[in-house]
């Protein structure tokens, strides 16, 4: 019967514990900040991943020549102290900062850029982002193989500082794709050291092994667990750099990560769960942060189907839909309701678009294309990806048609790879969809509508939608252009290949420690400019 | 013993070998593929990619190209993590969820046996019914139930443990093995408590009893051992399923382990990685399988004697 005593015992010992000091409350003296990253990175080579989890990580380890502005707006320098830009818009010369350099004290030059560019564009490394780069002279070329000669790519090194960018049209968008981690330089000597250029699996990524430019440093690497960066004492600016570590957590179950926030072992978080977003802005969480995020909610028609291959049924289906009720009966976590493809402000873009909610004219458009009966209107399918947000706003999608336009919808849901491979091979009529932009700029949502991009998979073509993209990328007349993009813009919801629903928002949840935390529209927050402190 | 031994082994192999080709091709018939991701790969380099990964050659070629790597004890690379190798990554989490599944299981036991032991002794007693109850409870609440109502109560509420985590922060072990283990421990109450009725009905309790041992020695010296074989022939499926099924607590607490690995491969199509873990996986339970049956052939003369 000793055994009885066990579990009291247990108890005992677990009472007497005193209350634990939380990783947050000891981070003010440490200045260690705890980050909630979502999912565990696929890697830390900016050539080969993608992704959120591993943007966070490399904007901290490494630095291109420009860094996002976290108060949004222009990029501010990074290793490129200063540009010039040709009256044409075509040339860019970018001097390079001296101080900066590698974390092994190595100086960083423009050749490293000159190399590290031609890597991304070496087709056996298999890089999903080469297209950041598509905008320089001969690199889609170079890329897809037509030459294997890169002195015809326009990048060169005029000097150790000064490196010069020749670009196919004016691209007034730029300077902000060299923000971004695909563009960012990586130290020709450690990649060699670990395999070829084109080694998508070398191990120079490793702690110990990684060698970088960026304000932090990689110091550990747990699988699943956390990585842990520190500040790095050779970066140019790291006098300016508060914080000595970050640790990232890849906590994938958002309910795990909102505990951790409530139990001080996290200063961040990557999301709030869906169901508690609503009860926080209720109690009015002052943890709780919502902010306009440069990404799409939207419903992709395929125009290829028999029904709705007719814009009017398009039509019919976008004006049906109660957006505000959406966003404030369904989502319930701050969402905009969308009337563009851009979402409004985008790098002050603002699209003067309209989608009326009207049942009435949806449901003469429905007439007008043959359904006056809309029971001889066939049973639409709206496919999504198994998650909860995706089935309640299909089932508010539904009611919603079914109530307005008197038709029949059906809701499939799929796996992630099925729902993708399906909205590949055009196989649906209407899917779920969402759209991050990748740089702050009108370019990265309208383009992706334009005919043979792969991420159009609508099957609708537009020569003037495709003509007006091509004037506006190559004015140099910032104006100008967004009056193109919104034509543009004006001609995409009045085809309606895709149904826009709401703008998403960032919502999370951060600790009242953390100081020079900015809200942009990109959500990049810079750790150089991030500290820790108590009011 | 040792002839069973060697049979069992040799049974094992063409079973994994079996398992492997089955999930290899079960894998390729799922729609979707590594590599797709809502922004579309390009062509070229979607091409590149399969280059890079073989997967550009026939179905058949890639079978007899991965069967021959993994007679040589090479899973491949993981498709997912570049630069990871599929045998790294295993020998990465596997550690930690065998250390989950351990303290699980020592939970599990000791919970589990107390009860079962108490309920039979005292049968058809308040101290019967309240942990057979509790241990009736126990099977049916799910441990994504229980995870994070221990979480709330002393992690959050009392603030006396962590609420997350894996040997990072004091005490972080605890509620995870608490939550794995307690499912078990019901079972092992009910498995204890049958088992232990029979035995102190047979007529050697009868004889040790009529030779006047105080019943805590006829219980723990001479019940037990006999009362406690259904338990032991139980562990074996148990561990396996505590290691296979540690997914749901590892996700709750956050806990680096392979269970989280193997859920998250087959989404993401990471075809070497599903396979290995599945292979991984099924190796383990045959091992644990033959272990509880070497163990029970130990504590149980008869079934010696039919071996």
């Amino acid at each position: 019967m000793k055994f009885l005593y066990l579990p009291f015992i247990a108890l005992f010992l677990l009472s007497s514990c005193s209350k634990s000091i939380s990783p947050v409350d000891l981070a003010i003296d440490t200045q260690v900040l705890h980050f909630g990253n979502g999912s565990e990175p696929q890697g830390l080579d900016p050539h080969v991943v993608t992704g959120v989890p591993e943007h966070h990580l490399l904007i901290a380890m490494c630095e291109g020549l420009t860094i996002a502005n976290p108060k949004g707006g222009d990029n501010l320098p990074g290793v490129a102290k200063s540009w010039t830009i040709s009256p044409d818009g075509k040339t860019y010369t970018f001097f390079l900062n001296e101080k900066a350099m590698w974390s092994n004290g190595d100086l960083l030059t423009a050749n490293d850029f000159v190399w590290s560019w031609m890597r991304i564009l070496t087709p056996s490394l298999g890089s999903q982002y080469p297209d950041m780069l598509y905008y320089v002279k001969g690199a889609a070329d170079y890329h897809q193989g037509i030459t294997n000669d890169f002195s015809t790519v326009g990048v060169t090194a005029v000097s150790d500082y000064e490196l010069k960018v020749e670009l196919i049209n004016s691209t007034p968008f730029f300077i902000k794709l060299l923000s971004h981690y695909s563009t960012y330089p990586v130290h020709k000597d450690t990649v060699l050291m670990h395999g070829e250029i084109d080694d998508r699996n070398g191990q120079w990524t490793r702690p110990g092994n990684f060698v970088c430019n960026g304000p932090m440093n990689l110091k550990t690497w747990e699988l699943n667990k956390e990585i842990i960066v520190e500040k790095n004492p050779l970066y140019w600016d790291s006098e300016n750099v508060s914080l000595n570590q970050i640790r990232y957590y890849p906590v994938s179950n958002e309910s795990t990560e909102d505990r951790m926030f409530r139990a001080g072992q996290l200063h961040v978080t990557n999301v709030v769960p869906l169901e508690k977003c609503p009860v926080y802005i209720e109690k009015k969480n002052p943890n709780l942060r919502i902010e306009p995020y440069m990404g799409t909610y939207f419903y992709r028609v395929n125009t290829r189907h028999p029904v709705l291959k007719d814009k009017r049924v398009r039509l019919a289906l976008a004006y049906a839909l109660n957006r505000k009720k959406i966003v404030e009966r369904v989502s319930k976590c701050g969402q905009i309701a969308a009337y563009s493809f851009t979402p409004p402000g985008t790098a002050g873009y603002q699209p003067d678009t309209s989608i009326p909610f009207d049942p009435e004219l949806a449901q003469s458009l429905l007439a007008e294309a043959g359904y006056a009966d809309p029971s001889n209107f066939p049973v639409l399918e709206i496919l999504f990806n198994t998650q909860e947000g995706h089935r309640k706003i299909a089932l508010a999608v539904q009611q919603m048609w079914q109530q307005n336009l008197g038709i029949s919808v059906q809701l499939v849901n799929q796996d992630w790879k099925v729902y993708l491979a399906r909205e590949m091979t055009g196989d649906y009529q209407i899917s779920r969809a969402g759209w991050i932009g990748d740089y702050e700029d009108p370019n990265t949502f309208l383009d992706t509508l334009r005919p043979n991009r792969g991420n159009n998979k609508t099957g609708w073509e537009n020569k003037e939608y495709d003509d007006l993209l091509a004037v506006a990328n190559s004015t140099n007349d910032q104006t100008l252009r967004y009056e193109y993009l919104n034509q543009a813009e004006k001609l995409l919801i009045s085809e309606m290949p895709i149904i826009p629903i709401y703008t998403y928002v960032k919502a999370y949840q951060i600790s009242s420690d953390v100081q020079g935390w900015d809200s942009n529209i990109l959500d990049t927050h810079h750790p150089k400019f991030i500290s820790l402190e108590r009011k | 013993m040792f002839q069973l031994i060697i049979k069992r082994i040799l049974i094992a192999i063409p079973v994994i070998l079996i398992v492997a080709s089955i999930t290899f091709f079960l894998v390729r018939m799922a729609p979707g593929g590594p590599f797709d991701a809502e922004k579309v790969v390009p062509p070229q380099v979607m091409k590149n990619l399969n280059a890079v990964y073989n997967l550009d050659a026939p179905l058949l070629v890639q079978y007899k190209d991965y069967m021959l790597n993994l007679i040589q004890g090479d899973f491949g690379p993981s498709f997912r993590y570049p630069g990871r190798s599929v045998t790294e990554m295993i020998f990465t989490g596997m550690p930690v969820t065998l250390e989950l599944a351990f303290y699980a299981i020592l939970v599990a036991m000791l919970i589990g046996i107390t009860a079962g032991v108490i309920a039979a002794v005292k049968r058809n007693t308040p101290l019967d019914y309240i942990p057979m109850t509790i241990a009736m409870i126990g099977i049916c609440m799910p441990s994504f139930l229980l995870g994070p109502l221990l979480v709330l109560y002393f992690g959050i509420h009392l603030e006396l443990l962590p609420v997350s985590g894996w040997g990072s922060l004091p005490g972080d072990k605890i509620l995870p093995a608490i939550t794995l283990g307690s499912a078990y421990a019901a079972y092992i109450a009910r498995l204890s408590r049958g088992g232990m009725l029979e035995t102190l009905s047979q007529d050697y309790i009868r004889t040790a009893r009529a030779k006047g041992l105080p019943e805590y020695k006829v219980v723990m010296h001479h019940a037990l051992q006999g009362g406690l074989v259904p338990v032991v022939s139980f562990l074996g499926p148990a561990i396996a399923g505590l290691i296979g099924g540690s997914f749901v607590v590892e996700t709750i607490f956050q806990i680096p382990g392979l269970g989280r690995f193997y859920v998250e491969a087959a989404f993401n199509r990471d075809y070497t990685m599903i396979l290995g873990t599945t292979i991984f996986f099924s190796s383990l339970i045959i091992f644990f399988n033959l272990l509880s049956d070497i163990a029970v052939l130990a504590m149980n003369p008869r079934a010696r004697s039919n071996s």
